[in-house]
């Protein structure tokens, strides 16, 4: 290690064995997701073999559900639309939370007030009942859920946006480059933004979590999309037969559990690494 | 004995005596924009759907009669111009008026108002348990910050922060209910034993526990993390080291000093809390049978009854309006600094 020359954040993030755990889990869930039609060619709503069979039997490792489906194919095609809504969603609300929180902040004044409000009302609704309307009325699907879960979470992440753009406007080098004649535009993209970049990039890793939280949720009630293998949905079907097989919901909520945990402690890892201000103050 | 701690902003205590009915008036005022903006989403929402938002409504329950449709149509304004439908519906939304339910054979404020009870008391426990152990063990993870203790507490919060609920739920039930037999495995009375009294209470408590302790972990979790993190910034304070300097025994230190000022950022989440509870509340009364307002959303889902959810969703939102008020109102008694403004 010594003899490479790692960037300081980077050195900063290996440092903690919780994030380099976390990255690890999170990398095996990736290469899961990525090789699913390898490992398990064909369609996991297939049937394979007999019903109920528990993990490790007749060559199905984590077993069949109550239809002979095979439980492993399901968790690992499980992951790709985990992986998938988690990082769409995490990306298109961050856009959001910038154009919205970016104004707000940099522009100051009658637009703050006003998109503050906004953003405000939106924090009032209870966000998963809402997105349950979103998606019951325009019928589920990846782009109604990707939508619901984006409806009701934009919200926190633009104030934050917002926290950082006032936090950085009135610095001096900020306005030196409106001083010069620097475009506004410019100003926030290229001056503040990447200042504020840290912050948002951890912000927007715990979205990642979030999101596939909401999913898992949504495709529970039955409100994720039919024709796609989800985790929420198998622990939704596994239900009703908790008493004699609690592998068939326990195992893809473990495997939920595994997920949005090592995204938190990569996050968790993100925010000492990039914000080491934060990390000296919280004293250790 | 009173010590000022660090300034966050120094309000004249004479701004609240005649403030706090300006402030409720105020408050309550603040609820109309929410339920207008979410009438105006479900107006909007109704409308993006394919096909007529009144078979929409009325969905695929079989309970589609002419006469419901008819009544989906009047209720909705569905042959006046968009503007007129709009206002029609928002009119039908403030007056509370939110539709019959063909299915239940009631109308819909009715039987939101007659499950509203369970809910209430379901998300009451299930807050005062995650403010009460989410203070208790932050509390202790950060007195106790290099022990066994500490690390297990954190560990544990780590793990119900990324746990799904409803999930947590389940394997609740198969240990406890199940495996143990200690609880019930669902419902909020034992069917068909009519206990009355006292009997009757314990009876529901029984039902209770579940449901509360599931609804409860995720922000016991984060209220945990929180409490540490406020606990251990206080206790590097200047009001600390004077208390100390001056002989006051460190348990009266914390508990009459750090823990106030400690528990302020707590209760702000709170009120977010409840927001998210409600939320919550759909996924853990369904899997628990509990029959609230989150039974009901579940129901009226899966009987593709939107009418009866858009009223659910409305009715709470108010309900999270009204519950950030009364955290609000605490905030300001625990803070006496905080004018209510």
């Amino acid at each position: 290690m010594a003899t490479l020359h790692l960037p300081p954040a980077l050195r900063r993030f290996l440092r903690q064995p919780a994030a380099v755990a976390g990255a690890l889990v999170l990398l095996g869930v990736v290469s899961l997701a990525a090789t699913a039609d390898l490992i398990y060619p064909g369609d996991p709503f297939d049937i394979v073999g007999r019903p109920y069979l528990p993990p490790f039997t007749d060559g199905h490792l984590l077993g069949t559900d109550t239809l002979g489906r095979d439980i492993a194919a399901g968790v690992v095609h499980g992951a790709r639309v985990s992986l998938l809504i988690g990082t769409l969603t995490a990306v298109l609300v961050t856009a959001i939370a910038i154009l919205i929180g970016g104004a707000a902040g940099y522009l100051g004044g009658k637009v703050d007030d006003a998109l503050m409000r906004f953003t405000e009302l939106f924090q009032t609704i209870p966000s998963f009942l809402f997105a349950i309307v979103v998606v019951a009325i325009l019928e589920p699907s990846l782009e109604t859920v990707v939508g619901a879960i984006i409806i009701v979470s934009w919200a926190p992440l633009a104030r934050l946006v917002r926290a950082e753009v006032v936090g950085l406007r009135s610095r001096e080098y900020v306005q030196a480059a409106i001083a010069m004649g620097m475009r506004d535009a410019s100003v926030l993209g290229r001056q503040i933004l990447p200042n504020a970049l840290p912050a948002i990039l951890v912000a927007a890793s715990v979205m990642v979590a979030t999101a596939i939280l909401f999913e898992s949720g949504l495709s529970f009630l039955g409100l994720g999309d039919p024709n796609v293998m989800s985790w929420g949905l198998m622990i939704g079907a596994g239900r009703a037969a908790i008493r004699t097989a609690w592998w068939m919901s326990g195992i893809p909520g473990i495997a939920i559990l595994l997920t949005v945990l090592s995204i938190n402690l990569v996050g968790d890892g993100l925010n000492e690494a990039l914000n080491p201000r934060v990390a000296v103050g919280s004293g250790r | 004995m009173t010590e000022v701690p660090p300034a966050v902003t120094q309000q004249a205590p004479a701004a609240r005596g005649g403030g706090r009915w300006r402030f409720l008036r105020r408050r309550l005022l603040q609820a109309v924009p929410v339920v207008l903006l979410i009438v105006t989403c479900n107006f909007f929402l109704l409308r993006l759907a394919p096909g007529d938002p009144a078979s929409v409504l009325a969905g695929e329950a079989g309970a589609a009669s002419p006469e419901y449709m008819a009544q989906l149509r009047e209720q909705f304004g569905l042959d006046q111009p968009l503007l007129i439908q709009y206002l029609a519906y928002l009119w039908n939304v403030v007056t509370l008026d939110l539709g019959y339910s063909f299915r239940y054979q009631e109308s819909n404020l009715s039987l939101i108002a007659g499950r509203m009870s369970a809910t209430l008391l379901l998300m009451a426990s299930s807050v005062l348990l995650s403010v009460g152990f989410g203070m208790l063990l932050g509390l202790v993870a950060a007195l106790r910050r290099d022990r066994v203790e500490a690390a297990l507490i954190l560990l544990a919060a780590v793990l119900a922060y990324a746990a799904p609920i409803f999930w947590l739920g389940l394997m609740f039930i198969v240990l406890f209910a199940i495996k143990l037999g200690w609880v019930p495995t669902s419902g909020m009375v034992t069917v068909g034993a009519a206990h009355q009294g006292l009997a009757h209470v314990l009876d529901v408590a029984r039902h209770l526990i579940l449901p509360a302790v599931t609804l409860s972990l995720f922000y016991m979790a984060l209220y945990t993390r929180l409490m540490r993190a406020a606990v251990l910034e206080n206790l590097r304070m200047n009001y600390v080291v004077t208390a100390q300097a001056k002989g006051v025994p460190p348990r009266r230190i914390v508990l009459r000093h750090v823990l106030r000022n400690a528990v302020l950022p707590l209760i702000t989440m709170a009120g977010v809390q409840i927001g998210g509870a409600l939320g919550g509340s759909v996924v853990v009364e369904s899997v628990f049978g509990w029959p609230g307002l989150g039974l009901l959303a579940f129901d009226a889902l899966h009987a593709r009854d939107l009418n009866l959810l858009l009223g659910i969703l409305s009715l709470s939102s108010v309900v999270v309006v009204l519950a950030n008020l009364v955290v609000d109102l605490m905030y300001s008694v625990i803070d006496p600094r905080v004018a209510l403004s």
